[in-house]
């Protein structure tokens, strides 16, 4: 079933650079889709626009079952630097006025689920990048989300915790039964991780390719993959075209 | 090792300076009513002790009273500032007026307007003016510095304007906030004395008026003695507040992590 379409999507900025046009496609409930593409191609204005953080200027973002409760996780951790990594997660649960204990211990269970129970009372700066990342996500799913948008999200991470936190981003995926829209520039991760792969050209930002794959699980390096990484490569606008 | 060189060796200036201080005022001779010797200032303090502190308490509680006000009054219009740009527009020029008129100049109005009869309220006010707006200008820079994506993050959770300020804004500017509070504490005090001296003998009873006072009896080295212990009292509230900063922001933010 339909979760989310986008008809027509229009977006300019203040400085009147068109960011996207014509942006349609529909989001069924369970997918996994990537937006691919360069940086500027609007990607991120795409996923604010999804999230309601920014109107849009044409066209219709339609929800047919309702607006789900959505989770975002930045491109970097966002998180609170003045308190701890239990207090970060419990952020959502706060605001819509869970109590302290209940709360608590839902934020405890996220941060059990991504790995991160030794670190509760541990503060940002004293956490690696990964782990950052992953209290950003572990807030992003304490309140429950159906619809999970994440925002170039392992840009930053070294190789080693990029892989161990896609490997985390399936399996919380699979277990929640989440929808996600993942945002990034890199065509193996989006291979490895991706249902349906939209690949985004840039200025103004619009889908050229739209590629189902088939379900994972995936093996990197292996044939398969590769092909998987071949297909979905071909489909993405040369960097001189892309100019 | 570096933390009681710290110490020790301003201190050791400070030994050495003294000493020259008494070698070269007893050996030429200077009258004491000219330069007295340290030991000629500290016999004065131990025989005006018990005045010269009452002077201390009357110039602190208003150095105390001015600081809280100004300090309260800053975070108030920083709030404002930063919730609305409106405000922020009609109100700033003024806030700047304010900072950059001589304080001395509008001292003799201030008290003339609250009264020689509630001469440390007039004080209390003036001292505040001084100390005012090194607060108000930090904080609605640290009310600004909130990380975008955070804010963004607390909309997209339902959150209100109150709840973003005082879960994201406020904390972000705290920084922002106790560094201007520090500039504020030794303003406050400069304030108090430069009050004291406009409001005069009569009206005045701290350590600034007894400045005057032991000026215009030729009692020099009383003055030094008090000239002495409103240094001291300055450098008391800095450190003081700078412990305050530090014992907040440990935990968190990179000014005051030890590496």
């Amino acid at each position: 079933m339909s979760l989310l379409s986008l008809a027509t999507v229009a977006k300019h900025f203040a400085n009147g650079v068109e960011a996207l046009r014509d942006l349609s496609f529909d989001l069924a409930a369970g997918e996994f889709v990537s937006l691919l593409g360069p940086s500027g191609c609007g990607k991120s204005t795409a996923l604010r626009l999804i999230a309601g953080l920014l109107p849009p200027d044409g066209g219709m973002i339609g929800w047919p079952h309702g607006k789900p409760p959505i989770g975002f996780v930045f491109q970097d951790a966002t998180l609170m630097p003045w308190t701890d990594a239990l207090t970060n997660v419990r952020l959502p649960l706060d605001l819509q006025h869970v109590p302290r204990k209940a709360g608590n211990e839902r934020a405890a269970v996220a941060l059990a689920r991504v790995g991160l129970s030794d670190f509760a009372h541990a503060y940002p700066r004293e956490l690696s990048g990964g782990m950052k990342m992953r209290v950003s996500i572990a807030r992003a799913l304490v309140a429950r989300p159906r619809l999970l948008l994440l925002d170039e999200p392992f840009a930053a991470l070294d190789e080693p915790s990029r892989a161990a936190l896609n490997d985390d981003l399936l399996r919380l995926w699979r277990e929640d039964d989440l929808t996600v829209i993942f945002v990034t520039h890199s065509v193996s991760e989006s291979a490895y991780l991706s249902s349906r792969v939209l690949v985004m050209t840039p200025r103004p930002g619009r889908i050229a390719a739209d590629i189902a794959l088939p379900s994972g699980p995936r093996t990197r390096l292996s044939a398969e993959f590769l092909e998987i990484e071949r297909r979905i490569a071909a489909a993405l606008p040369s960097a001189d075209s892309a100019a | 090792m570096k933390k009681l060189l710290d110490i020790a060796l301003p201190l050791i200036g400070l030994i050495l300076a003294l000493a020259f201080w008494q070698w070269k005022v007893r050996h030429d001779g200077v009258p004491v009513y000219v330069l007295p010797a340290p030991s000629d200032i500290a016999a004065a303090f131990a025989a005006n002790v018990s005045s010269l502190m009452a002077s201390l308490a009357t110039t602190l509680t208003v150095t105390a009273l001015a600081f809280a006000a100004a300090t309260l009054a800053a975070l108030f219009l920083a709030i404002l500032f930063s919730e609305s740009r409106l405000a922020e527009r009609i109100f700033h020029p003024y806030a700047v007026v304010l900072q950059v008129t001589p304080v001395v100049a509008i001292a003799p109005l201030i008290l003339l307007w609250i009264g020689y009869d509630r001469v440390t309220l007039a004080e209390t006010l003036i001292a505040a003016l001084v100390a005012f707006f090194p607060v108000l200008s930090n904080t609605t820079l640290g009310l600004r510095s909130a990380d975008f994506n955070l804010v963004d993050l607390m909309r997209l959770y339902g959150a209100s304007r109150a709840q973003i300020l005082w879960r994201v804004r406020l904390p972000t500017a705290l920084p922002h906030l106790l560094s201007g509070m520090k500039t504020a504490g030794g303003l406050a005090l400069i304030g108090t004395v430069v009050a004291e001296f406009v409001a005069g003998s009569g009206a005045a009873t701290g350590l600034a008026w007894r400045i005057i006072e032991s000026g215009n009896r030729l009692e020099i080295a009383t003055m030094f003695a008090a000239l002495a212990l409103l240094a001291v009292t300055g450098v008391i509230i800095f450190a003081a507040l700078s412990l305050l900063e530090y014992w907040l922001l440990r935990r968190w933010h990179e000014s005051a992590i030890r590496r």
